[in-house]
């Protein structure tokens, strides 16, 4: 019996040493043993600062997480107004919600003791539930290293500034194919663009095919409810990119250059044709005649041809694109990318009468009485004055009119010091055309640097590019020489004064600061208005107006149920997207009025 | 008049000395079982199938729950499956990290193996003790990972989140203190003329037929067959550390069973301690993965195994290039200990001996069905 000795039957008793050791295991009385620093409790969510992307709730695999209204937090820009509502009964707390949160603001805590006899109470909402949560918080996401998602842009390849004040090519040069996949893949597809987006476009889908690599797929639905793309992934102003849940701590989606990469897989119309291959109505008898051939009568023009309507735009300009063509300068969005765009809504069916004005070569009057339906797309043709001595001297531009010039091929002779006055986008595109022809360029802006309304990309594409932002400046005077020609500007350097009535800092002119800057040409970027003078005054108690813009109801229509209107002659905003929104509105009251509600539910 | 010669008596699977949700249908003549049937079914969850719903991220959450008592050779395997497949490198300290994970669950894990293998011959102070002690190594993985059981750490591209602060040192003090506490131990069990006596002899796999019936981990090694993943098909950085494989322990019954792992702990924390002592202090631990709901995994397919406290752990990963894994096979060693190899091993045996040896075998329902 080799298990039979002495030792195993002594050894054993040992035990009974430990009788008088402490105890490890029991604490009498009861001691709280706190959870470790990074343990994986129960949630909390911090209410103020989740903006409801949904994120958490796409990742659980559990499906323990819904998104539900709160009181209290209203859906704005940006912010869904929903929360998270975690079904503790099913949740595993692998913490892969707070792990893929892109703001932060879910985390668990060191809390694991929840008891209630009501299973109603198991669902709860973080942060609202357990307001005391904060000072708990275990496992976070804080170090964005460990955060799933990926919060750097893909590098977009430019010109490099050296080279691009040579000539007016094209400066951002786009993404290639790997690039653009993997800028996707970044995409969350949480919609919070989409609700930003003034057009609505289908941003996460088109995102997710370009993700899956279906181009084509992507274009398609780009182009279901934007007929100017190629134009938007360029120049757009993107508030969709502003309200990216990725921007809360990172750099937003790269939506514009997204949707520009998916454009320019189409190499020319036909292309664009045979991709999108969007079906056509067969026609339906209505005529519809749209005034200028801007973004917004472009969108009125295409969804309405596709629909089988008769559509006809008159354009004064020998072009089409408004001021896409004759404001936004080549090297934002060149020649042929336009054309290419306009050549395709020739082909589904879209008329066009160039160098047409509407109340001179042809009267407002004749086109309403001509078509089932107008719509006014006329934009902001005018520029706003300086309004100070010496303005009508040679060498001093209106942005628009300068731009407009450049855009039609000529070369304007700036002399070799060019002063741009305003801090708005118009400013810095006068700013950096006068750089590629030559000149020193100085920005002179009334306010600060962080009070300008330009794009912060753009600002920092024109210093790259030479352009010095002279700030808190307010131009009071143009000197001429004895031909009457620009010879300097002189201006007075402002303060800052807190508005009292809490709006912005207002820039007070300092006395005695007056200075001259020498200089060849003066160009005035400070606003631009509208000219309705095509149309005759009896139509003015039914085509109202409100401080220069049109005012129409949520169909885009007037008081004339005719007449619909849209585009920056309407809206405050005036970019190009806005005035895409604007025509699309207007494509919808257009089809109900002249096919009826019912027609609007069928696509 | 006896008409029926055998009795049918069913062990489970409510019964204290089954090692789970399980039943073993046991049909006994006297004390002396004649036929023993392992019933399953009791706990299927499937997590297989569960994981080609989940996208590949989602079904990391899921493998650890294949095995409650050692989860992280799953987490393992699962990682270095997907990895495999997308030739994803790993930072080196994460693969570091892994292994002292892994370790330190072998640890815990044979831990409670100490407390179920003395219970099950009536020796219940030694569990008390090793499981209270098992504490300690859970503390610190609730420290490292965030959970106690349940870790959810090792995913593919590497760990979830780096070291604590002053981490290591605490595991040097958990590993002096558990060394020690196997002396203790030792007196209490292997001592133990009761535990002698009830294991030598008992649960006997004859070494010749161990391959065939697909033996694997410590019963294997107790039939004197040196085989462990960890030196056969070294994985992470176990070519770098030291450590024994016991291949002297030959009489293949649940005392040399016993007796492996008594031998196995202490190799396990030593290399622990190699683990902490070679690591990089520095350097990410983790190869960010792309955006979890667009991640696709190019097609292809990767067979991983990892050596688990139970034995060879396998894994069978298939990808068809979706954002979902296609299959993932698991191949744990309970699958044929607790079914093919127990119905075996238990005839002949005696029926107050059959948890002794089941849980000599590292049976675990959870993963026969997964
Ligand atoms: C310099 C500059 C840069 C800009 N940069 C950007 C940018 O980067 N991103 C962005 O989103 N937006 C930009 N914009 C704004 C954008 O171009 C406009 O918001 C957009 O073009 C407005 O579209 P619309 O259709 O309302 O008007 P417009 O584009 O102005 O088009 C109106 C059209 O109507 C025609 N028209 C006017 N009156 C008549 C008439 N009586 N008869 C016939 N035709 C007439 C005009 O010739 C013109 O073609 C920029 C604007 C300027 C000036």
């Amino acid at each position: 019996m080799s298990w039979f000795n002495i030792k195993g039957i002594t050894n054993p008793l040992t035990a009974l040493g430990q009788v008088a050791k402490k105890p490890h295991t029991i604490r009498f009385p009861y001691e709280e043993k706190p959870a470790a620093e990074r343990y994986r409790g129960l949630h909390y969510n911090d209410i103020d600062y989740c903006i409801g992307c949904g994120n958490c709730a796409e990742i659980c695999m559990n499906k323990a997480i819904d998104m539900v209204p709160v009181e209290g937090i209203e859906p704005k820009k940006g912010d869904s107004g929903l929360r998270p509502r975690i079904d503790n009964g099913r949740c595993c707390w692998c913490g892969l919600c707070v792990d893929v949160c892109p703001t932060g603001s879910l985390s668990l805590t060191r809390e694991y003791i929840f008891v209630s006899p009501n299973p109603e109470d198991f669902l709860w909402m973080p942060g609202i539930s357990n307001p005391d949560g904060k000072d708990k918080r275990s496992w976070r996401s804080n170090d964005l290293n460990f955060s799933i998602n990926t919060y750097e842009r893909e590098k977009m390849p430019m010109l490099d500034p050296k080279e691009r004040v040579k000539s007016f090519a094209e400066v951002v040069l786009g993404y290639e194919e790997d690039q653009a996949r993997r800028e996707a893949q970044r995409c969350l597809s949480c919609g919070l663009c989409t609700e930003a987006c003034p057009e609505h476009m289908h941003i996460p889908e088109y995102i997710n095919a370009i993700a899956w690599g279906a181009d084509d797929d992507s274009l398609r639905i780009i182009y279901d409810n934007n007929p100017l793309p190629e134009t938007c992934g360029k120049v757009c102003t993107r508030r969709c990119e502003e309200v990216c849940a990725l921007a809360k701590r990172g750099e937003p989606v790269a939506i514009r250059w997204l949707k520009r990469y998916a454009t320019e897989r189409a190499l020319n119309a036909d292309e664009i044709k045979e991709i999108v291959n969007p079906p056509i109505a067969p026609k339906n008898g209505k005529t519809v005649g749209v005034i200028g051939a801007g973004p917004a009568g472009l969108t009125v023009g295409y969804y309405l041809a596709l629909r089988g309507f008769d559509v006809e735009i008159y354009e004064r300009n020998s072009r089409a694109g408004g001021m896409t063509m004759y404001g936004i300068p080549k090297y934002r969005l060149p020649l042929e990318s336009l054309d290419k765009q306009i050549e395709y809504m020739k082909k589904v069916g879209v008329k066009f009468h160039f160098n047409t004005e509407v109340g001179k070569d042809i009267s407002f009057d004749e086109i309403y009485q001509k078509y089932d339906a107008v719509f006014i797309g006329v934009g902001l043709q005018d520029a706003w004055k300086l309004g100070i001595e010496g303005e009508d001297a040679d060498g001093v531009w209106s942005a628009i009119h300068f731009l407009r010039r450049v855009n039609e091929g000529e070369r304007i002779d700036v002399g070799n010091r060019v002063v741009v006055v305003g801090g708005g986008n118009t400013a810095i595109d006068a700013s950096r055309v006068s750089r590629r022809l030559g000149a020193e360029v100085i920005m002179l802006y009334r306010r600060r640097k962080q009070d300008m309304p330009a794009d912060w990309e753009e600002i920092e594409d024109a210093e790259a590019e030479g352009v010095q932002i002279w700030t808190q400046g307010i131009p009071v005077k143009v000197i001429t020489d004895e031909q009457g020609k620009v010879k300097a500007l002189r201006y007075v350097k402002a303060e800052m004064v807190p508005d009292p009535r809490g709006g912005r800092p207002r820039p007070v002119p300092i006395e005695g600061s007056e200075t001259d800057i020498e200089c060849t040409t003066v160009i005035a970027a400070i606003g631009q208005s509208a000219d309705y003078s095509f149309l005759p005054e009896k139509y003015h108690d039914k085509v109202k107006m409100n401080r220069g813009r049109i005012i129409v109801n949520e169909w885009g229509q007037t008081d004339d149920p005719k007449i619909f209107a849209g585009g920056d002659a309407v809206n405050r905003v005036a970019d190009a997207i806005s005035a895409i929104a604007d025509g699309y509105r207007a494509v919808k009251g257009i089809v109900r009025l002249l096919l009826g509600e019912e027609a609007l539910k069928q696509k | 008049m006896r008409k029926q010669k055998t009795t049918t008596i069913y062990l489970g699977p409510q019964h204290p000395g089954i090692t789970g949700n399980m039943m073993v249908k046991l049909e006994v003549d006297g004390d002396t079982i004649v036929k023993a049937e392992t019933h399953i079914g009791y706990l299927h969850r499937g997590f297989e199938k569960l994981m080609e719903r989940r996208n590949w991220l989602q079904s990391f959450t899921i493998v650890c729950r294949i095995c409650v008592p050692e989860p992280d050779p799953n987490e393992e395997n699962y990682a270095r499956g997907v990895e495999e497949i997308e030739g994803r490198e790993v930072p080196e300290k994460a693969r570091w990290i892994r292994m002292l994970v892994l370790e330190l669950a072998r640890i815990q894990a044979y831990l409670l193996w100490y407390g179920g293998q003395s219970a099950s011959v009536g020796l219940y102070t030694i569990g008390q003790w090793s499981i209270g002690d098992r504490n300690y190594v859970l503390d610190l993985f609730e420290e490292l990972t965030g959970g106690r059981v349940y870790h959810m750490y090792i995913w593919p591209g590497g760990v979830r989140r780096d070291l604590p602060k002053g981490f290591k040192d605490r595991v040097y003090k958990v590993m002096d203190y558990i060394e020690k506490r196997l002396d203790d131990y030792d007196r209490l069990l292997f001592d133990n003329a009761i535990f002698q006596k009830r294991a030598q002899g008992v649960g006997y796999i004859p070494p010749e037929k161990a391959i065939e019936w697909g033996v694997v981990g410590p019963p294997l090694r107790a039939t004197g067959t040196k085989s462990d993943v960890r030196i056969d098909e070294p994985y992470e950085f176990y070519d770098q550390v030291e450590f024994v494989v016991p291949d002297f322990y030959k009489t293949s019954d649940v005392w040399a069973r016993a007796l492996v792992r008594r031998f196995e702990i202490r190799q396990a924390i030593n290399i622990v301690r190699q683990v902490l002592d070679k690591m990089p202090e520095k350097g990410p631990v983790w190869n960010k993965i792309p955006n979890p709901h667009k991640w696709r995994i190019p097609r292809g397919d990767a067979y991983v195994k990892t050596e688990s406290a139970r034995g060879e752990f396998g894994y069978y990963v298939v990808s068809d290039g979706s954002q979902f894994p296609r299959r993932v096979h698991v191949r744990g060693p309970a699958y044929v200990h607790g079914i093919t190899l127990l119905e075996k091993i238990l005839v002949g045996q005696n029926i107050s001996d059959v948890s002794m040896i089941m849980n000599s075998l590292g049976t675990c329902p959870p993963e026969m069905e997964r």
